[in-house]
């Protein structure tokens, strides 16, 4: 089809597809008039009930956690079908740099560079753990503080070079967190069926409201779903950068 | 002011398609992607917001704080956006493998979609 024709067929397919979504959006209740009845009624009881103050951390983690647990597998799901598409294919070889010329050292990186490297990526470990700590009381939770967690690492790489990076993500480590962390939402998950109530039921003493130890299950969840992506997405930043710094053509 | 709200999330849908229907890159289709994908986002959050309302986060608040805005529709949001990043994570690598294969990222010059 050429540009043009497939320009005019979008066309007419994006005029049917507006007046449709404005006859939908048209539908809706006024902008900003008022909040669903739910809503409503989770924001006045989820404080009294769940012991937390952010309400977004326990209808995420609590009232409606059987969402979060697929959206959790999802990501897991994800993470392995990128190693998958991304793993070295039988025409390709793993070399590094420093491989051609084993004679010329890799200059190190300016200790500026080295300098700030140290002090972003150690504060981002600090917020990431703040962030997961603090999920039931301010906004935040597990998979905000993940991905700040694994941006530490590429700051690291940034910083430095591929052989100091991959020293700080073994594989091995970086895929246990990610399956624990999946695997940890649905053993939370079972402690409530082996209460003899339903799944996912927050059955762990939910602590003082406002205090760090408070919503009981959230707060775990909160925990294994950053573990869980934290390593996801450090697995697919270093999976990306394998295909660029180390995955090469095999030369005949 | 309803029409502006929603007519934002109609736009940056359809800009998104457009951005699909005529790109000559693929790393760009796959931004324009998420644009088309971006306007969900803005819909959960149009939908759940109050006029005056305040974050559903009952912290340190004045002694009057008013409505708060729906916490449903941010986590849905939260949802979308994780969603979203694996999508965008899972086309970029099959970009990659793509250009690995075919040497070009103009997707009209891929073999399959010539005539």
């Amino acid at each position: 089809m050429s540009r043009r024709a497939r320009l005019v067929f979008f066309a007419v397919a994006a005029a049917a597809l507006a007046a449709t979504l404005g006859a939908g959006l048209a539908g809706l209740p006024s902008f900003g008039r008022q909040v669903s009845a739910y809503a409503r009624m989770l924001n006045e009881v989820a404080g009294p009930q769940r012991h937390v103050t952010d309400v977004v951390s326990a209808i995420t983690f609590d009232y409606r956690g059987v969402d979060t647990l697929f959206e959790e597998f999802i990501l897991l799901a994800a993470v392995a079908g990128i190693s998958v598409l991304l793993r070295p294919l039988s025409d390709e070889i793993r070399e590094l740099p420093e491989d051609k010329a084993p004679d010329r050292a890799i200059p190190p990186p300016s200790p500026a560079v080295w300098l700030l490297a140290v002090l972003l990526s150690s504060l981002l470990a600090l917020i990431g753990l703040e962030t997961v700590t603090h999920g039931v009381l301010t906004p935040g939770g597990g998979f905000q503080a993940g991905v700040i967690l694994a941006s530490g690492i590429y700051v690291i790489y940034l910083g430095t070079n591929y052989r100091t990076v991959e020293r700080y993500q073994p594989d091995a480590l970086l895929e246990a967190s990610d399956g624990i962390g999946a695997a940890g939402y649905v053993v939370i998950g079972l402690l409530g069926l082996l209460a003899g109530d339903a799944f996912l039921t927050n059955v762990v003493g939910l602590g003082t409201t406002g205090n760090l130890i408070a919503g009981g299950t959230i707060a775990l969840l909160n925990l294994t779903v950053g573990l869980e992506v934290a390593g996801g997405f450090v697995i697919l930043a270093s999976e990306f950068l394998d295909q660029t710094a180390v995955i090469r053509a095999r030369r005949r | 002011m309803s029409v502006l709200a929603y007519g934002v999330v109609a736009w940056l849908f359809l800009i998104g398609l457009y951005g699909v229907v005529t790109s000559r890159n693929l790393v760009h289709m796959v931004v324009c992607v998420s644009v088309a994908q971006s306007a969900t986002d803005v819909l959960l959050l149009e939908i759940g917001y109050r006029t005056g309302g305040h974050a559903p986060v009952f912290v340190s608040l004045p002694a009057h704080p008013g409505p708060a805005v729906d916490a449903v529709m941010q986590a849905l949001a939260l949802t979308d956006v994780v969603v979203g990043a694996t999508v965008t994570a899972l086309l970029l690598a099959l970009v990659v493998q793509v250009h690995k294969r075919a040497g070009t990222l103009d997707p009209d010059a891929l073999r399959a979609t010539r005539e």
